[in-house]
């Protein structure tokens, strides 16, 4: 019993954190079919924004939601910078500028901050423990689960009850359709890109909670986990990337109890073989999006 | 066929210029940074043949590099080193030592064959998902290289290797290399798999077997790969798998798309490019280390100059400096048209009368 409390706890946690990063990244694929290699320099923003503020004495849910703002800010920057002058060029173009401008990110904290670790404030409700049905869980796990709860939600209703959200959603099946009966196109961008953001941001508040300090390449770790779980889960489903996002979790916690520990250090490999499988299963992912609309 | 005679004259004499300056100059440095760049040349040509070809963006070539490099390491550290270099080698493979030259032929089989296998169910797909994939499959080569600690040491640094590549092996190596990319690219496969590049419905209308097509390039590109990475191993003689990841992935990216994937001329024009730009770069970054201007070392700086070309050159220019033409076909035209200018007797001003456009040079 104690056992399975813990799996749960354990996939739950992970699965929320997971759900949201890939959350993140398909909503502007889902518009633009655009892969942002430079998504987990967001969360390396947003830690970096913790760090930089850290020595003003505010509040940390202050401090917080400055660093969420910066990865909002950031990722419409993003847009402005890197994807707006070759939108409308190949896929494998914007593939190229995303890695690219990711590389400058990082090298631009390498540069103007360091390549060390540098420690993030963390209030200390992160570091406690409680017990739950005599199994002894972090706080964080259960601070995760709820964040990812109170977004998802917030999401679905954004995106079911709101004009932007059904203008969203319109744009991602048939752009063209969209702009042609008088959706906006670059707000919607916009709304996209800072939605990704917001998401980014507060998982990146998460993801650094658990080792309390930022690199310049934490980001690479959070990005390919979006990735994986977007793969999984079908490119242009928003409920199939959550669902992929918890399929991982599922996946990872399980082979971190089975397998051996000398297997253990080739679990990436091991994940991302069966990635590979599924893919052959099903090339277009769990979960098959809307009809497929032109790119602009 | 004279056209592409006249590229490999062209970009072959290119490679021979910075073979001869190196040795007229006889500087160490210059003579590490020419054998880089025939190296990085025969890793950027073999990515060209891939995404060149199939229009498919790969980022796992250079795991591939690593496989190669990995391979013939195992292969040629002396036996009495073996025991300090690879403690915990199997003792199978202990007693081997062959010569390099051979160590780099079988890492460059080893690696078309792990591409051949990994690779042939992945060339279904399309667009982003084979983007992902190809990522996906880079960072497992990467977590194998790191963690397989019987062979590649883990993510300590392997030494020990023989110094074998010179300036002119390497040299040869990347001519091959320029005529096998070449020949690809004007084989019956290469032309198919253009077709499928540009109309992937058409292509398949006329029987391309995509897949087959894809897979044929992608296994020549990690031969290349394969090949390039051995030849590093033996003049670095000495590295970990940290070298084979997504530093290096940018760097040779860039080389190719700053030049121009589409064509051969592009990957070699894009290699010399950011060769010279990148060593300029980190010697400047030196120089402010060294000047100590500021208080902390500067890092990365090299690295942002890059990403802001690359970006700029796929806004301005998105197909490269070279985006369809060869190099050769672009010299005969400029050969043809002064023929046609010196039979007319006109004087130079006059309008030329083939139908040639006005600036052939910039037109590709």
């Amino acid at each position: 019993m104690t056992f399975a409390i813990q799996f749960l706890i354990d996939v739950l946690s992970l699965g929320g954190a997971y759900a949201l990063m890939a959350l993140g990244l398909v909503v502007v694929f889902g518009i633009l079919r655009l892969v942002n290699f430079a998504y987990g320099e967001l969360i390396m923003v947003a830690g970096y924004t913790m760090f930089l503020v850290s020595g003003s004495g505010l509040p940390w849910l202050v401090m917080a939601a400055v660093a969420v703002v910066m990865a909002i800010l950031a990722s419409i920057a993003t847009d402005y910078v890197a994807f707006r002058p070759v939108r409308a060029k190949s896929v494998t173009a914007v593939l190229i500028t995303s890695f690219a401008f990711s590389t400058l990110l990082q090298n631009a904290a390498l540069l103007f901050i360091s390549p060390r670790p540098r420690t993030v404030p963390l209030p200390d409700m992160f570091s406690q423990v409680v017990v739950i049905g005599g199994v002894i869980t972090p706080m964080r796990n259960l601070i995760t689960i709820a964040a990812a709860v109170i977004l998802l939600g917030l999401f679905a209703l954004l995106m079911r009850r709101t004009v932007l959200g059904i203008a969203m959603r319109a744009a991602a099946t048939n752009f063209t359709m969209a702009r042609m009966l008088g959706v906006p196109s670059n707000v919607i961008i916009s709304a996209a890109f800072a939605i990704s953001g917001l998401l980014a941001g507060v998982v990146g508040l998460l993801w650094i909670g658990r080792i309390g300090t930022v690199v310049p390449g934490i980001g690479l770790g959070p990005l390919l986990i979006a990735f994986i779980a977007t793969v999984i889960g079908g490119m242009r489903s928003l409920s199939g990337a959550v669902i992929g996002g918890f399929l991982l979790a599922f996946i990872d916690t399980s082979l971190n109890y089975t397998l051996p520990q000398d297997l253990l250090k080739f679990r990436d490999a091991f994940t991302f073989s069966l990635v590979i499988l599924i893919l052959l299963w099903r090339p277009e992912g769990l979960i098959k999006g809307p009809a497929t609309g032109q790119r602009t | 066929m004279k056209h592409h005679l006249l590229t490999i004259a062209v970009l072959g004499g290119l490679i021979a210029l910075a073979v001869g300056a190196s040795e007229a100059f006889g500087i160490r440095l210059y003579d590490r940074i020419a054998t880089h760049l025939c190296i990085s040349l025969v890793l950027v040509l073999g990515l060209q043949v891939f995404m060149g070809n199939s229009g498919i963006l790969s980022f796992a070539h250079i795991g591939f590099m690593g496989v190669g490099a990995y391979t013939s390491a195992v292969l040629t550290i002396p036996v009495q080193m073996k025991g300090m270099a690879l403690p915990d080698l199997y003792p199978v493979m202990q007693g081997i030592e062959l010569s390099p030259y051979l160590a780099v032929a079988a890492g460059g089989l080893a690696a078309a064959l792990v591409a051949a296998v990994v690779s042939f169910p992945l060339m279904r797909l399309s667009d982003a998902a084979a983007v992902i994939t190809s990522f996906a499959l880079l960072v497992v080569l990467y977590t194998i290289m790191t963690h397989w600690s019987e062979v590649t040491n883990g993510p300590r640094t392997l030494f020990g290797l023989p110094k074998a590549t010179d300036l002119w092996t390497a040299a040869v190596v990347a001519l091959l290399a320029l005529g096998a990319a070449l020949a690809f690219k004007e084989s019956r496969t290469g032309r198919l798999l253009r077709a499928s590049r540009d109309d992937e419905h058409a292509a398949a209308a006329i029987g391309a077997n995509i897949p087959l097509l894809r897979w044929r390039a992608f296994v020549v590109a990690a031969l290349f790969a394969g090949i390039g990475g051995a030849l590093w191993g033996h003049f670095i003689t000495s590295f970990s798998p940290k070298a084979f990841y997504l530093k290096e992935t940018f760097l040779i990216l860039s080389m190719l798309v700053i030049g121009g994937p589409a064509t051969v001329t592009g990957a070699v024009i894009g290699t010399f490019v950011v060769t010279v730009a990148y060593e300029s770069l980190r010697a400047l970054e030196g120089l402010i280390n060294e000047a100590k201007l500021i208080d902390q070392p500067v890092i990365g700086l090299t690295e942002i100059v890059l990403a802001m070309a690359m970006i700029g050159v796929l806004v301005l220019r998105p197909g490269g400096l070279f985006a369809t033409r060869e190099i050769g076909v672009l010299v005969a035209r400029q050969m043809a048209r002064w023929e046609t200018r010196s039979w007319t007797g006109k004087p130079p001003t006059a309008p030329s009368t083939t139908p040639t456009p006005k600036n052939p040079k910039t037109s590709g």
